[in-house]
């Protein structure tokens, strides 16, 4: 079974199993307002004794991926992209047009589909950047195809975090960067299981305008204190108030510190 | 020069084949993608040559429909940087150009590029003999917040210095506005010159005097 062989049901099966490692990852999201595209990404760790495994790439001071898939790929992937923009630097002067350098990768990944000894990128890219038009969140599959959102979820149990996005993308047009940081949050945290919470170590919030910020430990516990407890019910969520982060929580924040 | 809404650029409209004036109706002056003017001194087929060029990158530019174009900062720097790389390889491009434009709301850009690669962002430039006669003109006179007509006065003013005193020159000439919107291109405009000075006209006691030759 390889890529140039079609399923009766005229699929192409190597493509939709590369698209199953994506959904394997842990969960990447990111979502934009007119101002910024902030992703956020959640990280495993391989044992107590390892560091979480990156999942956001910077690529330039205008752009930036969150991953999904085989780290290895991704990383080929992020170099690709990260030479891309600095040629168009030297070249052009200017920052490169989001849309246009999506557009390369996603045909790169398509001729990994069409090809008897290749096999495609297992890996899905959430690409967060500003140009000339603005914010853009465009996520990129195996398959070579690409989409623009205005927010996007991908990765394990993404699903829940979609579902929070699709209830709210309305108010992220116009959010100011902390309400948007605290929705990113809030929908990553819908994401986890029980047994599972946020803290500054397995989460990463980077913030892409004109320049590539990621949340100090300090900036993200403020917005961790302040999210919504566990305990409520992930489908009846009121929209939470875009209110002064550093609520004072009743119950101890769920402070996560593994050694 | 650049002036207050905005860059001009001029030329005069001559293609001399060594000493010879040759073509008397060239624009030397091309507008280049959206917002940028390309104006072009030297080795006029090198100046074709790269324009063909840049036509061609103003197409892929359109092709990808995203309603991004390249700017005058983007294509002054790339030719800036074919410049230098067939320098580089001993197969130089030989002009002399100054590339202008506005991008709607960016701020004006005045590029000079040259066929050794040299580059450099200024608020007025000029090539060839402008660069002896006309620029200390526009350093006493230029400000940056000239209205077009003053620019242009002032431009018409060097060009009309150079044809006096560079005898390779020509008197007629084009003026290109780059003003965010738009990028204009004039008529060809006649340059005013002058020969009835009494030193030039007057009967002199050399003139019947075969030895003397001033």
């Amino acid at each position: 079974m390889d890529c140039i062989t079609w399923s009766p049901a005229g699929r192409i099966l190597q493509v939709e199993y590369a698209m199953e490692a994506v959904k394997q990852g842990t969960p990447v999201l990111g979502l934009r307002s007119k101002t910024h595209v902030v992703l956020v990404s959640f990280k495993r760790a391989q044992s107590e004794l390892a560091n979480h495994q990156q999942k956001i790439f910077k690529v330039d001071d205008h752009m930036a991926i969150g991953i999904s898939g085989l780290t290895a790929d991704a990383r080929v992937l992020a170099d690709y992209m990260r030479n891309e923009c600095l040629n168009h630097r030297y070249v052009f002067d200017s920052a490169m047009n989001v849309g246009r350098l999506v557009a390369q990768v996603a045909d790169k990944s398509q001729q990994k589909t069409q090809n008897s000894s290749k096999r495609p990128y297992g890996v899905g890219l959430l690409v967060a950047g500003c140009d000339e038009k603005g914010p853009h969140l465009f996520e990129t599959c195996p398959s070579g195809n690409y989409f623009e959102y205005y927010a996007m979820a991908i990765g394990g149990r993404s699903t829940s975090a979609k579902t929070y996005l699709e209830k709210h993308f309305e108010e992220f047009e116009s959010a100011d960067l902390d309400a948007l940081i605290k929705h990113g949050l809030e929908a990553m945290n819908k994401t986890t299981s029980s047994d599972q919470s946020l803290t500054t170590k397995n989460t990463t919030v980077a913030v892409i305008s004109d320049k590539y910020r990621e949340l100090s430990s300090e900036e993200m516990q403020k917005f961790i204190d302040g999210l919504e407890k566990k305990e409520d019910e992930p489908m009846e969520d009121e929209p939470a108030p875009a209110a002064a982060s550093g609520d004072a929580p009743d119950a101890p924040a769920p402070m996560d510190t593994s050694g | 020069m650049k002036y207050k809404d905005g860059v001009i650029l001029a030329a005069d409209t001559l293609a001399s084949y060594g000493s010879e004036a040759r073509y008397k109706d060239v624009c030397r002056l091309k507008k280049v993608g959206e917002y940028t003017l390309l104006g072009g001194g030297g080795e006029l087929s090198d100046f074709q040559y790269l324009s063909d060029q840049l036509d061609e990158m103003a197409d892929e530019d359109w092709l990808n429909e995203d309603g991004c174009f390249m700017g005058p900062k983007e294509y002054s720097s790339y030719i800036g940087r074919v410049m230098y790389n067939r320098r580089s390889k001993f197969n130089p491009l030989y002009n002399q150009f100054v590339v202008v434009g506005k991008k709607k709301d960016e701020p004006a850009h005045l590029m000079y590029v040259d066929h050794q690669g040299t580059a450099f962002e200024e608020n007025f430039v000029a090539t060839g003999f402008g660069m002896h006669l006309g620029i200390p003109l526009l350093r006493n006179s230029w400000r940056a917040d000239m209205s077009l007509d003053e620019a242009k006065a002032l431009a018409t003013k060097c060009l009309e210095v150079c044809f006096y005193r560079d005898c390779r020159a020509y008197c007629k000439i084009h003026i290109g506005v780059c003003n965010g919107t738009s990028v204009d291109i004039s008529a060809p405009i006649p340059l005013n010159h002058f020969w009835g000075h009494g030193a030039w006209t007057e009967k002199r006691l050399e003139d019947d005097d075969p030895t003397a030759t001033w």
